[in-house]
């Protein structure tokens, strides 16, 4: 897709076959959303999910603040995020584990420790 | 009593040039904007809506990241395209009218800002569309991008303009219309200063593949407008605003000033959602209007809409020959389009217009329409509709001029025109 190149989107490119496929599923997965938060953990290196977490979020937040972030790092007071900006590193955290928070939840992260600790009991994050 | 207003800064981000300066002089050097659509990246996953034979003028080599520290890594998450086009042009208009440096000196309520775009942001819109198709989650940002009042409220939030804040999407007389009714909220004293025009970025497969369905774009990639060969336009992008300003405000802080805003008209032709009135009835009540009392004479160059299509720039030629060629004059009235060198900026066309007009009466030239070699001729054509006014074709003329008219036409059968005065100390 040109202008996505052009523009730099982040919407990965689309196939001419996309452009065709049947909506039916799509709607399917859209309606199954929600993953339960469920008690066990997740195979993933706690240690592992931290640093993902802190690279998802400097890339996100290119300022100085987002270059000194930690493992203790609130979203709102250090780095002065604000409620939109939240739920959009969340969905860019979702993408990088491939899961989905569900509202609920992600209502309630809001720190790099609070969001490790939610992929870390998420046993679809990989 | 109402106030007179002035313009007293400039901002243009276009296809010919990253600020007013630039914009102006590749202008009158007669250079194109204009380039394939098969020389942009990606071009290969859309040949078929769109055969490498037709034109874009799009904003190249555009990076918000190139302009430094006037875009924050949250500005850059949160602003479409069409926005950061907005702030660029913002940015030079506020400094060009030495406003920059001294905006908490202002009265910020006395501040307004009328942007408009008549598309918004077609690219998130599209990737919002196709990712919620394929299930995924959508952006929180995704609806504060789309909204076509967006560049607005950015630029109000920005430099902490608290006066008007007000859209216009009137489709391709979007930019006028901005001015115009910057220029009335001034008149009426809602405000002492407005930044006022619009913003497009509308290069995009769909808006292409859409405007060729409609048949407005030409399929062989040359824009030209009033010429034998015209066969539809060329789609363009960018910005251009305006800082408007009561003459009151702007001589008691000494402002150097550009023209004054003279009138501006607006009709409707009640006729067809995407082609013209044949007759140019709306064109010529817009451009009555925008005239109200000032003998057509007075008028030495009208910048024209002229978008290089076989309707709308014979119903403009018309309508331009009503309200002037009936009134004889020494010499013919000089008219030209700018869309030969940049294409049609849509929403954007008629504040880009406007500053090139202003251009104009300041430095006494009139720019030459690229591409025109035949005025008239094409199927359909009257021949003698095409030899009452002069259109100038080959390289720009000097003229000493006092008033200049600028048009926009839009789809919904919107007319627009605005008429500046060279400013005289």
């Amino acid at each position: 897709m040109f202008s996505s190149l052009l523009r730099g989107s982040t919407i990965a490119l689309r196939t001419a076959s996309a452009r065709s496929a049947l909506r039916p599923v799509a709607a399917i997965s859209r309606t199954s959303l929600v993953s339960p938060l469920r008690a066990y953990s997740t195979g993933l290196n706690r240690d592992d999910i931290s640093a993902r977490v802190i690279d998802v979020v400097k890339a996100f937040d290119k300022t100085t603040a987002s270059a000194q972030v930690t493992a203790d790092t609130h979203f709102a007071k250090d780095l002065g995020l604000d409620s939109l900006d939240t739920v959009e590193l969340l969905v860019a955290i979702e993408e990088e584990f491939d899961v989905e928070i569900p509202d609920k939840v992600a209502d309630e992260i809001k720190s790099v420790a609070e969001a490790v600790q939610y992929i870390a009991s998420n046993p679809e994050a990989n | 009593m109402t106030s007179r207003v002035v313009v007293t800064g400039l901002g243009a981000l276009t296809p010919i040039g990253k600020t007013v300066q630039e914009s102006w002089t590749n202008l009158l050097r007669g250079k194109s904007g204009i380039r394939p659509v098969s020389e942009l990246p990606g071009f290969k996953e859309y040949e078929s809506p769109c055969p490498a034979s037709v034109g874009v003028a799009n904003v190249s080599d555009f990076n918000a990241s190139d302009y430094g520290t006037l875009f924050t890594s949250q500005d850059l998450r949160r602003m479409s395209t069409f926005t950061q086009f907005a702030i660029v042009a913002a940015q030079e208009a506020l400094i060009d009218a030495g406003l920059l440096n001294n905006l908490k000196d202002l009265n910020a309520e006395r501040f307004g800002c009328v942007i408009g775009s008549g598309t918004a942001s077609i690219q998130d819109m599209y990737d919002s569309i196709l990712a919620f198709d394929r299930g995924k989650r959508l952006s929180p940002t995704f609806v504060p991008k789309i909204l076509a009042n967006m560049a607005c409220g950015n630029i109000s939030i920005k430099y902490q303009l608290k006066g008007v804040s007000h859209c216009a999407s009137t489709a391709c007389a979007t930019g006028n219309n901005a001015i115009g009714d910057a220029y009335n909220f001034i008149r009426l004293g809602y405000n002492d200063l407005c930044l006022a025009g619009a913003s497009e970025a509308c290069v995009h497969p769909l808006a292409l593949s859409g405007f060729l369905r409609a048949k407005s774009i030409t399929a062989d990639g040359v824009s030209r407008p009033f010429d034998a060969r015209r066969s539809g336009f060329v789609l363009g992008e960018g910005a251009g605003l305006l800082v408007l300003e009561s003459l009151e405000h702007a001589q008691k802080r000494g402002a150097r000033i550009y023209a004054e805003v003279e009138g501006y008209g607006l009709t409707s032709d009640a006729y067809h959602i995407t082609s013209p009135s044949e007759n140019g009835d709306g064109a010529r009540r817009a451009m009555k209007m925008a005239l109200n009392r000032l003998d057509p004479k007075e008028v030495d160059y009208v910048n024209a809409h002229a978008t290089s299509t076989i309707l709308g720039d014979r119903a403009e030629m018309q309508a331009m020959n009503q309200v002037f060629a009936e009134h004889p004059r020494d010499k013919l009235l000089k008219v030209s389009s700018n869309k030969g060198s940049m294409g049609h900026l849509l929403g954007a066309a008629g504040a880009v217009e406007s500053i090139f007009t202003i251009k104009s009466l300041q430095d006494g030239v009139v720019p030459h329409t690229l591409n025109l070699e035949t005025a008239g001729g094409a199927a359909g054509d009257d021949p003698k509709a095409w030899q009452l006014l002069d259109l100038v074709q080959g390289k720009p003329v000097a003229l000493e001029m006092r008033y200049a008219l600028t048009n926009s036409f839009g789809f919904g059968g919107i007319n627009s025109s605005l008429l500046f005065r060279k400013w005289e100390d």
